[in-house]
């Protein structure tokens, strides 16, 4: 009788509901039960309200079974489940659930569905053809290919990631480096995470064609201290590409070298801020550098950086497997591609939504998401991270598309959503954007450093206020304008946004009578 | 103050010229430093410093800076709860009010018998399961109050069972 292979995810997500009692009780029951069974710890498919989702391999595709509790283990034998057999768990073929068959997952094709630290498995589902194809390139032209995609950061800037390689491409120097940023910090992001834990060698092939695209041959992953789990796979993942010849001297053979290291963040939220970052590397205090210089010109220890977020990175080998043409014809307008979006807060069925750009929020939060977790009507959704703008419902059908929501006031940042349902205080919500920012300000520069502490004071009176609350937003409205104008870098330049957003849309909460903007002194 | 007992000076010397080689060595060796010792004590700036070539106040810059980074021992075991947006909108908290509350002790406070410390988190990426906690490194997702009891009597028995409060 052939093993029966079973999946169980050893994604966070997984974890923080009991994924490995769960592996550990497969394997008991099954020795108990004199059954052969091997078990294999994938990443995460994204679908986090079923977690832990354990998945079995039958002749017919994988089938899913979920929420698994260990409770459940024992049953799920009894039912037969090694043979993909109904139980209450049961969800079908993992494929056909309509959350993940509705998606269009590029950078995520492999995330959940292989072994993470498996190089077997990895090159089997497509792995290393990007880099494979890249080592037969002239540099320019990796860096064209990756212009013409129309790729841009997915940390949230969507800076296009080619023209940046190009910067640092024609920057001479006999010492460039690829950092790659993996300080996810916001709220309502898990996406970085789950890529790292679930497909790491992606991002290391990502990193190796940069590398070669620019004439690096130094590296750096800076994880954020708060995820162990991410930081354990990697180092697992560069030892075995290093021993497999996809990292160090002679890259498959070739002429060409490029090393790799992980470091690991402290707690800091401002060093997800890229400038910050390199401080961070190099060893200091995470204070942010005034720009110019570009990173790209002046970055780490002084020399051409290239600082990407992990899933732009993670992108690259599939645009120079596929070609800049197969990635282009995602998307909509000057957004090209697909983004990795992240449902998280107050909803239901919360997880990863991988899609083109051009969907609606409204089809994230209700076709997707299924509305609130709490049952309640969804009030406001934060779009974009501590920093991006709460949406009131009126905004839910406009476009999700860098240049559609900037249009809007608002940012798309890297795809996290938070909902709230109606129980949310919007004042209160401003009020911790203001508060978040005083917290974690690095203190370079004034707007930042007080205005976010004025901000919070100025908060609190007009919660407090019986009268004259209008002269306290008019004063709010001044500092927001003085942070957005004046701050060194997004944190302080963009705390303002949550905090207009909620005041222009949800008026009621800040004690005055819609529309806010027209309201006199 | 503690001072590291003579057995260890020579651990931690090596850690420090260890990292002091390599390029931006100083955050690697922090970290390792205060994995070993569960805090940084003050009695290492200088020597950190000058294995640096930094002065006392740049290294206790560095060390101030980071939110991770702790110059007093913390309690036998960590409690960190994310404050952040997501887990707010699913009662995060009511359940941070109800850790202050159970513990007796304030954030980035350690209870009087020195058992648990109380620390806030900006996030854990665990923002589709909310609220989320950490609980000396593991991850715990949709918390509810009855759940941070469950899992504070756990490493409340562990302790009273343990020969000695050893740091996890």
């Amino acid at each position: 009788m052939s093993v029966t292979v079973i999946y169980v995810p050893r994604d966070t997500a997984a974890l923080a509901v009991g994924a490995d009692a769960v592996a550990r009780a497969i394997e008991a029951e099954a020795v108990a039960r004199g059954l052969a069974l091997k078990v294999i710890r994938n990443g995460s498919r994204g679908m986090l309200w079923l977690e832990t989702l354990v998945e079995v391999a039958t002749p017919h595709g994988r089938v899913a079974y979920g929420p698994v509790n260990t409770g459940d283990v024992a049953g799920l034998f009894e039912a037969g489940f090694i043979h993909g057999a109904a139980h209450p768990l049961f969800h079908g073929l993992t494929e056909d659930i309509p959350y993940l068959k509705k998606q269009e997952r590029l950078t995520f094709s492999r995330v959940g569905v292989i072994d993470p630290v498996s190089l077997t498995d990895y090159a089997e589902h497509g792995g290393w053809q990007g880099l494979k194809r890249a080592l037969g390139m002239h540099p320019a032209r990796i860096v064209d290919e990756v212009i013409e995609s129309g790729l841009r950061g997915r940390g949230g800037a969507a800076f296009p990631t080619g023209v940046k390689w190009k910067t640092v491409l024609n920057t001479e120097s006999r010492q460039k480096y690829i950092v790659c940023n993996a300080d996810e910090g916001d709220s309502g992001t898990f996406a970085d995470r789950m890529l790292m834990e679930g497909d790491p060698f992606s991002l290391i092939e990502g990193m190796v064609i940069a590398g070669l695209a620019v004439g690096a041959n130094q590296g750096y992953i800076y994880v954020r201290s708060e995820y162990p789990q991410a930081i354990h796979v990697l180092n697992t993942a560069i030892t075995q590409a290093m021993a497999a010849g996809y990292l160090g001297e002679y890259i498959q053979g070739s002429g060409l070298s490029f090393h790799l290291e992980v470091r690991e963040g402290a707690g800091a939220y401002i060093c997800g801020e890229e400038t910050s970052l390199l401080e961070s590397l190099e060893g200091k205090r995470g204070m942010v550098r005034a720009k110019p210089p570009l990173p790209a010109i002046e970055g780490l220890f002084g020399q051409p950086t290239v600082v990407n977020n992990v899933l732009s990175l993670a992108t690259v080998p599939l645009i120079l497997a596929r070609g800049a043409e197969f990635y282009r014809n995602y998307g909509m307008g000057r957004s090209r591609g697909t983004q990795p979006f992240q449902l998280a807060g107050n909803i239901k069925y919360g997880g990863l939504v991988e899609k083109a750009f051009g969907l609606t929020l409204r089809e994230l939060l209700y076709d997707f998401g299924g509305g609130s977790a709490t049952g309640r009507p969804l009030r406001a959704a934060q779009v974009g991270g501590p920093l991006g703008a709460y949406l009131p419902e009126a905004q839910w059908d406009i476009a999700l598309d860098y240049e559609a929501y900037a249009a809007a006031s608002a940012m798309l940042g890297h795809g996290g959503v938070v909902a709230f349902d109606d129980t949310v205080d919007m004042l209160r919500m401003a009020r911790y954007a203001m508060e978040f920012c005083a917290i974690e300000s690095c203190g370079k520069c004034t707007p930042c450093r007080i205005g976010s502490v004025r901000g919070v004071e100025t908060l609190d009176k007009i919660a407090a206020a019986q009268m004259g609350r209008e002269n306290h937003i008019t004063l709010l409205r001044d500092l927001c304008d003085t942070m957005l104008g004046g701050s060194l870098c997004a944190l302080g330049g963009m705390a303002p946004y949550p905090v207009l957003s909620a005041l222009e849309h949800f008026p009621e909460d800040f004690g005055v009578a819609a529309p806010a903007a027209t309201q006199t002194v | 103050m503690d001072t590291p007992v003579s057995g260890q000076d020579a651990q931690l010397r090596e850690i420090i010229e260890r990292h002091a080689q390599r390029p931006g060595g100083l955050l690697p060796a922090l970290h390792e430093l205060q994995s070993v010792l569960g805090h940084l004590p003050a009695s290492l700036i200088g020597e950190i410093a000058s294995e640096f070539n930094l002065s006392r106040a740049e290294v206790h810059g560095v060390i101030s800076f980071y939110p991770d980074f702790r110059t007093t021992p913390a309690g036998r075991h960590t409690l960190r709860i994310c404050r952040a947006e997501a887990c707010q909108s699913m009662g995060g908290e009511a359940l941070a009010e109800h850790a202050r509350s159970v513990l007796s002790c304030e954030f980035r406070e350690t209870t009087a018998d020195g058992n648990v410390t109380l620390e806030p988190v900006y996030c854990l990426g665990l923002c589709a399961q909310s609220p989320a906690i950490s609980l000396d490194g593991q991850p715990y997702a949709r918390v509810t109050p009855a759940r941070l009891n469950e899992l504070l009597e756990d490493v409340s028995k562990a302790a009273s069972t343990s020969v000695a409060g050893v740091a996890p």
